[in-house]
């Protein structure tokens, strides 16, 4: 999907650069703790669950559950008037680590409801990660 | 010592001012110095907190109050977090003898100047909310609550019992914005602005200052008004509470927020248990918070808070009046400044017809989320 929309594009910095970049490539990109194993999001240097430094950048399968879910109705600001109804759903990814996008509704959206990631590309030069009802089966 | 609040003062609240945030700050301060009778002079201390830069340093009001000395001053970079954080930090201030008389303010133009509902909160986290939408604080407090009426089994008429109950008590507060009675069927009928949550479920942006003074529980006695006692405060943030104010990425369980964390340590500082609350201000930028709190504070079961709000309980007369003001929903949004002042008055006795009876023991929280504040003020008993 290719879209424009004049938004702001995302300012990566030193700590998100991997994450921004991996999305360009269409490739969820995660940290994950080299002594207690677990993923986390955003990426920053140390673990937020044991404390330990440095982290690898490990790819999701992008692949999820939605732990909650809100539709935005009428727009906070400006930027997404155009794009009102639209939902955000908190997913927990399979493998670890929890994050906040864009969910592309087919219905109903329900708490635990399985989704699997999906990229769009923004003529403004950055790639959003947006989630979608998971094929029964598998990976679309 | 022990330290007390002595007086509370007030801007009026307004959606468009036409003032400085410095005259509004300034006015709510000398108002709770006259409600309790201290000279500007007697002032060493001035506490206050801010979200984006949207108010003024506690400096500024010391140079407009003309307080020869300070020895005591905070200017918090927090939002609705702060107000009990602040008023327990003057109280350990006064307590140690580091000051004797702290004023504790917020003061900002909430309406016609710089709006915290859609303002873009700088900070690490923000790069992966703004861009995608994700780019309201509403919407942080929304999620929450998606995930709280889910698991505990409540819904829309939870969300619309708080609504109704604290709007009953707007129409009793002169202070209030929002006094207009609000029915059942009309919430209802009211479209969502971001699923969950109505326009009534929303907190009220307004242009006002609070400020309340904290001193010692002996000075107080001397006072104008009875103290309201500092019984405990406490400060809690739980693990991962994240890169900044809205980012709630790495928390896991959004049907619990701080007042779970502090409860105990809350409770037993002050040697009292929930069931000796007489009267609660919970913190309610939106209806959702005063379920979370009164369910993480254990003023009732887990999941049984909109019954208990139905029941009548939280309304005048009922076993637990709760934001007797009408709360953030419907007083105005002094993010909390407003709400411990209320819990003082409640203490004093001064609720107006607002006040069910004499209250010993209030409990006040100060903020929704990941991290927050909350004291238990009493009778000086």
């Amino acid at each position: 999907m290719n879209v424009a929309d004049g938004r702001t594009r995302p300012q990566p910095d030193r700590e998100s650069e991997a994450f921004w970049s991996g999305l360009a490539g269409h490739r969820l990109i995660l940290q994950e703790c080299q002594e207690c194993g677990r993923r986390r999001f955003p990426r920053m240097p140390s673990c937020p669950y044991c404390g330990a430094e440095g982290g690898a950048d490990v790819e999701a399968t992008g692949a999820g559950t939605v732990y909650s879910w809100i539709r935005v109705e009428r727009p906070l600001t400006p930027n997404m008037a155009a794009e009102v109804p639209y939902v955000v759903a908190t997913v927990d990814l399979d493998g670890g680590g929890r994050l906040h996008a864009r969910l592309h509704e087919g219905g109903d959206v329900t708490i635990g409801m399985a989704v699997e990631a999906l990229y769009v590309d923004h003529r403004e030069g950055w790639t959003e990660l947006r989630f979608a009802t998971a094929a029964p089966g598998g990976r679309r | 010592m022990r330290a007390a609040i002595a007086g509370v003062g007030y801007s009026e609240f307004t959606r468009d001012s036409g003032r400085s945030v410095l005259s509004l700050a300034t006015e709510a301060c000398r108002n709770a110095l006259d409600d309790a009778g201290v000279a500007a002079r007697e002032i060493d201390g001035v506490a206050t907190f801010a979200v984006m830069n949207d108010s003024v340093p506690a400096q500024a009001v010391a140079t407009t109050l003309a307080v020869p000395s300070l020895r005591f001053a905070v200017d918090a970079d927090l939002g609705g977090q702060a107000p009990c954080y602040l008023v327990w930090l003057a109280a350990m201030a006064v307590e140690t003898g580091r000051a004797r008389n702290v004023l504790v303010y917020r003061a900002l133009n909430g309406r016609s100047g710089a709006r915290v509902g859609t303002m873009q909160f700088s900070g690490m986290g923000a790069q992966f909310r703004y861009p995608i939408g994700y780019d309201g604080y509403m919407m942080y407090v929304a999620m929450w609550a998606q995930r709280f009426l889910h698991e505990t089994g409540q819904g829309e008429l939870d969300l619309a019992s708080v609504a109704l109950a604290q709007r009953a008590y707007a129409e009793l507060n002169e202070r209030a914005v929002r006094r207009r009675p609000l029915t059942l069927d009309a919430y209802l009928a009211s479209p969502h602005v971001v699923d969950p949550f109505r326009a009534d479920d929303c907190t009220v942006e307004v242009d006002g200052a609070c400020a309340v003074l904290v001193t010692s529980v002996e000075q107080a006695r001397s006072l104008r008004h009875a103290p309201a006692v500092v019984a405990s405060g406490a400060y809690r943030a739980g693990p991962r509470p994240g890169l900044d104010i809205g980012d709630h990425a790495l928390w896991d369980d959004y049907t619990r927020n701080y007042t779970s964390h502090l409860r105990d340590e809350l409770f037993g500082s002050a040697g009292v248990s929930p069931g000796d609350v007489q009267v609660a201000e919970i913190y309610d930028c939106f209806t959702s918070t005063v379920l979370i709190g009164l369910e993480g504070l254990g003023l009732c079961e887990r999941g049984g808070s909109g019954a208990f709000v139905r029941s009548g309980a939280t309304a005048q007369g009922g076993a637990l009046p709760t934001n007797t003001h009408g709360g953030l929903l419907s007083e105005g949004y002094l993010h909390g400044m407003n709400t411990v002042a209320e819990a003082a008055l409640q203490i004093q006795g001064r609720g107006g017809d607002r006040q069910a009876g004499p209250h010993e023991v209030c409990v006040v929280t100060s903020g929704a989320l990941m991290d927050g504040s909350a004291l238990i003020l009493t009778a000086d008993r």
